[in-house]
């Protein structure tokens, strides 16, 4: 399987700049994600006052903070759940703010859920083929027309096909005739992981994909996420867990109170003092 | 039609040629519908044998009619309720906009009685009522889209009875007639144009002078032959006419669910958040299903009710025959089209005209007066009487019956016939590994 | 607000320009379009006529905004438990009030036997008030008791089921009680109440009401206050009121779902009764399904008053009757219940939670 971007960072040279110099060297065109001065209120309660950061292509940035830090609200800003009281949401330089979940979908930015939300009703298979975007059997007049309906039936096998290579990668290829409701809480976060995939997208933004995981399943998961990532994928990653945020992503971004606390690669967080004194008591 | 996809499992010898037949009913779509429908057809000819050839093929013809019409209702609303899952109770209303539309559209400007109409030909009637119909589809589906299933079907059914009642309004008539020179007839309706069906068998639909065709077959079947009255013939050829119409439906809508159009009705249906997080445009895809079903819903109004000879808003589009569809949708199990087919099939046979006819059969062999009311009946404290009441009086009594079977079926078996049965929606087959199968189309 | 919702600043702009027409008109005025004329008391009757029915619709929206909130699902039987408490009412006021001048089992089908009874046979409050109050009263008790064993056999065993599937299971039971109605009691619509001279009074503005709609506007606000002070005075009424208002917070706090369960149905299947009692007290005749026609209006001032509001299915309901009488002001009288039913969308596209939805306390 393979992506057909291009790797973002053209000329940026190996430099002893810091993660964040770095970012900042780039233009902010050729960052998949970029987030500016994000905020979003509701009623009286501000869940997310300014929120800025950027993620880079091809990265595993990790997003992490206490129990109300704000990450949720942060994440469905981004993807168009929530409209932003304030702020702006960049995808590859384009704006994407405040549009629907299913515009941003098509352009390339998708998510999973933190409860899966496979369609239990279809089979793996079929939740596979749900996915991809602009297929041409989703006009009603092309699926039912004799001669148009031949190219439905064509492109159907292509799909089935890369569904089939797509459910090999995850190895839960054994499941593709099951119905996803009657999957396993750890292969159904595979089957959101393979679904997302499906719509060929630029970034995934995994909302605790781990949780609820038993390890082996979790190596695994992260295994095809580096794997996935050194093809050009861009991850951002919302987890619980510290040590597989701390071990797996090169750059992480701690939230508190609805705010930026802080940003860098694992060692800079960990040695942090206002990261530390903000999960008090917890292990880094 | 497609073949259910059965795992092959050992294969076995059945044990007779009944067995067999029943096994490949049960494999094959085709094959469960004419069973079913050859199992009514021997129930209805053992009980009215008795009366003559004549009363048992119009019984027949009737409860051919009734099953096709019914079932391609719940065929549209399939495409509705058991695909999209958006709980539509406003059928009566959009199968009323596709009949009245094409009353208005071919009646003639100057008619004898009745309200007149633009004088077109019937085809153009019909599309235009399968147009207004998915029209006013749009209309209803634009606002309501967001709300709560049952919200929106409140709304639908407030609809409904908005387009009956304005339909027998006597004011609307006339202004109409005022405006644009066309009219509904108000409460007492309209006159339906000639049934096409009718000139193939005689000229110009006069009886007395029949085409070749109605030569042959009222020489073979009618007076020549077999002495089945000629009117009951025609009616078997509208049944024909249906029959082809229903094939029609059945291909149209196993197409657009065996396809990613159908895929993402099913997804919407279970979760539209996934949907909409996949890159799917959900409203747009409501309203194009709506809409679709609505023009469905109008050409199953015309083919139903534009072949009575006569519509009125009440009782024909009160709001219980949208709960009569249901039911049939219900039956035969929400989701796969062919139990819509059953469904319409078995509820009309069975449960909308059957008990009726075995009521009347019933009272026949009781020999003693019928009271004129319950009170009276109770208080002769005499079974026989009571039963020829209760015989004599089995319309309601079949209404109640129908209720608790819809309870039964809420309760036991919400799935109904063939529920059970989840079909894929694909347009290739997702049941092996590709290259076991090779790729092949399931059509 | 309004930048925001523009439906709603449609709305309200028909509503101040339908407003501004009504007193041109009553002033005698034409502006335009605009104005006409129309007499106070003609408008003045369409308002009392509008409020008595309202006050009826009301009384039986209670029921059904109760079961909707705290049972979760739309009853569609519930038209048909009015039409029961109408003939079971009105079959104890006729044994009351002609006992003796034709044979009972007429009397108790309230006419059901056609051709046996000489002559009009008919209650009037005037004429036979002790009939009149105890139809009411066994009205509301044997559908109150109805209701309950309906819920027993038929929806209990749904309880844990999705709000769709008691929906259609309740059109069910409404084909099941209607049809039964039919079967006992005949098809055909028979008039119920006695003409008797002098019971027509003028009041004020040359409104002119009837000793029954009065009759029916008093026992309405009666059984009305009686429900208040029973959801705001005890304990039980308490329990309903959380019930309605948050089930999930309720039931936390330890109150006994069944009980309250049980009182929604006994109450509300009761006040359904009586008002169809009152509704055909207020019509004079009595047909098998007239509570299945009035269903949708019922369910029309549910909705406005805000599902789950005790008060508010009355102020709905008299809201949705005094629409229902007064839209003959501007449109024909063929569009009554159309725009009583338009008010009802619009209610639901703009403001779904009603008048008083989502305010605590009944």
């Amino acid at each position: 399987m393979s992506k057909s971007e291009a790797d973002a960072e053209p000329g940026a040279a190996e430099s002893m700049d810091s993660p964040v110099e770095q970012a900042a060297q780039q233009t902010p065109a050729s960052l998949p994600l970029r987030v500016d001065g994000l905020a979003k209120q509701f009623g009286g309660i501000t869940a997310v006052d300014g929120v800025s950061f950027e993620v880079e292509a091809g990265s595993l940035t990790g997003l992490i903070g206490p129990n109300g830090a704000g990450k949720s609200t942060t994440f469905n800003c981004i993807t168009g759940v929530h409209e932003p009281t304030a702020g702006h949401v960049y995808l590859d330089g384009e704006e994407i703010t405040g549009l629907a979940p299913y515009e941003i979908a098509q352009r390339g930015l998708v998510r999973t859920f933190q409860i899966a939300r496979e369609l239990s009703e279809m089979t793996v298979l079929e939740n596979l083929m749900l996915a991809p975007k602009n297929q041409l059997g989703e006009s009603a007049l092309r699926s039912v027309l004799p001669g148009l309906r031949d190219d439905v039936v064509d492109q159907e096998q292509e799909l089935r096909e890369r569904a089939w290579e797509t459910l090999d990668f995850f190895e839960i290829d054994h499941l593709a005739t099951e119905y996803a409701g009657t999957l396993s809480g750890g292969q159904r976060k595979l089957l959101e992981m393979a679904r997302v995939l499906m719509t060929d997208p630029e970034v995934v933004l995994l909302d605790e994909p781990l949780a609820g995981v038993n390890p082996t399943l979790e190596e695994k998961l992260l295994d095809r996420i580096h794997d996935l990532r050194a093809e050009g994928y861009t991850f951002l990653f919302v987890e619980h867990d510290m040590d597989v945020i701390m071990n797996n992503c090169e750059r992480i971004i701690v939230m508190h109170q609805g705010r930026v606390l802080a940003e860098g690669s694992a060692e800079e967080i960990r040695n942090n003092e206002q990261v530390i004194e903000a999960y008090l008591g917890e292990d880094i | 039609m497609s073949d259910d996809t059965a795992t092959p499992d050992s294969i076995e010898t059945p044990d007779s040629a009944l067995g067999a037949v029943l096994d490949a009913a049960k494999r094959s779509d085709l094959g469960l519908v004419l069973l079913t429908l050859g199992l009514i057809y021997l129930a209805a000819t053992v009980l009215t044998f008795s009366n003559g050839l004549n009363s048992v093929v119009g019984l027949l013809r009737t409860l051919t009619f009734l099953g096709l019409v019914y079932a391609l209702s719940a065929l549209a609303l399939n495409l509705h309720w058991g695909y999209t899952g958006l709980f539509n109770i406003g059928v009566a209303g959009f199968m009323a906009i596709g009949v009245y539309t094409m009353g208005m559209v071919v009646r003639s400007p100057d008619p004898a009685f009745g309200p007149p109409g633009l004088g077109l030909p019937l085809p153009v009637g019909i599309v235009a009522g399968m147009a207004m119909a998915s029209l006013f589809g749009l209309v209803a589906a634009l606002p309501a889209l967001r709300l709560k299933a049952d919200y929106f079907a409140i709304v639908t059914l407030g609809i409904s009875e908005i387009i009956r009642l304005t339909l027998q309004s006597s004011a609307f008539d006339t202004g109409l007639r005022e405006t644009l020179a066309i009219g509904t007839g108000g409460g007492r309706g309209m006159g339906m144009p000639d049934n096409p069906v009718r000139s193939l068998f005689l000229v110009d639909g006069q009886a007395g002078t029949p085409t070749a065709l109605g030569e042959f077959v009222f020489g073979t079947f009618g007076d020549g032959g077999l002495g089945i009255a000629n009117n009951i013939l025609i009616g078997w050829g509208y049944v024909v006419v249906l029959a082809v119409f229903l094939v029609g439906f059945y291909v149209l809508l196993e197409r657009l669910g065996r396809s990613p159009f159908g895929r993402n009705l099913k997804a919407i249906r279970e979760d539209e958040l996934v949907a909409d997080s996949l890159g799917k445009n959900v409203d747009l895809i409501k309203i194009k299903v709506f809409m679709i079903g609505c023009a469905l819903m109008g050409l199953a109004g015309i083919l139903w009710f534009g072949s009575q000879g006569n519509v009125s808003p009440t009782p024909q589009f009160e709001p219980i025959l949208t709960f009569y569809i249901f039911v049939a949708v219900i039956v035969g199990g929400s989701g796969s089209n062919t139990g819509s087919v059953l469904g319409g099939i078995v509820f009309a046979a069975v449960l909308f005209e059957g008990p009726r006819r075995v009521g009347s059969v019933l009272r026949d062999t009781i020999d003693a007066q019928t009271p004129p009311t319950f009170a009276d009946a109770v208080l002769t404290l005499d079974p026989t009487a009571m039963l020829a009441f209760a015989t004599d009086n089995i319309a309601p009594l079949q209404f109640v019956l129908l209720g608790l079977v819809l309870i039964f079926i809420m309760h036991r078996r919400p799935q109904g016939l063939l529920g059970d049965r989840i079909e894929t929606a694909a347009a290739v087959d997702l049941s092996g590994r590709a290259g076991d199968r090779g790729g092949e189309a399931d059509e | 607000m309004f930048r925001e919702r523009p439906g709603l600043a449609v709305v309200t702009l028909v509503g101040l320009l339908l407003c501004v027409d009504l007193l041109a008109k009553l002033a005698g005025l034409g502006v335009g379009p605009l104005g006409g004329s129309l007499s106070v008391s003609r408008l003045g009757s369409n308002l009392w006529n509008g409020l008595v029915i309202g006050l009826v619709i009301g009384l039986a929206g209670i029921g059904l905004s109760m079961t909707y909130s705290i049972l979760n699902f739309a009853n569609f039987s519930h038209g048909d438990l009015v039409s029961t408490g109408a003939f079971a009412g009105w079959g104890v006021a006729f044994v009351i009030a002609a006992a003796g001048q034709a044979p009972l089992r007429a009397l108790a089908t309230v006419r059901g036997a056609s051709d046996t009874t000489p002559g009009e046979i008919g209650a009037h409050v005037l004429s036979t008030p002790l009939a009149i109050l105890l139809g009411l009263v066994a009205a509301f008790c044997l559908t109150a008791a109805i209701a309950l064993a309906l819920d027993r056999a038929f929806y209990k065993p749904m309880r844990d089921r999705g709000s769709i599937a008691l929906l259609i299971a309740s059109v069910g039971v409404a084909l099941v009680v209607r049809y039964l109605i039919q079967f006992v009691y005949g098809a055909s619509r028979r008039g119920v109440t006695a003409s008797v001279d002098g019971d027509t009074l003028i009041g004020p503005l040359g409104i002119s009401a009837t000793v029954h709609q009065i009759t029916i506007a008093v026992a309405a606000i009666g059984l009305m206050l009686a429900m208040h002070y029973m959801l705001q005075r005890t304990k039980l009424g308490t329990a309903m009121r959380a019930m309605a208002d948050n089930k999930d917070l309720a039931l936390i706090t330890g109150i006994p779902a069944e009980r309250v369960v049980t009182a929604t149905w006994i109450l509300g299947g009761g006040l359904a009764g009586a008002s169809g009692y009152l509704y055909v007290l207020l019509r004079g005749t009595i047909q098998f399904d007239f509570g299945w026609t009035l269903l949708l209006l019922i369910f029309a001032a549910v909705i406005l008053g805000g599902i789950g509001s005790i008060y508010g299915a009355i102020a709905g309901g008299v809201i949705i009757g005094i629409v229902f009488t007064t839209s003959t002001v501007w449109i024909s009288s063929d569009f009554n219940s159309a725009a009583a039913f338009a008010v009802m969308i619009l209610v639901l596209l703009l403001r779904p939670e009603g008048l008083f939805g989502g305010v605590s306390t009944a």
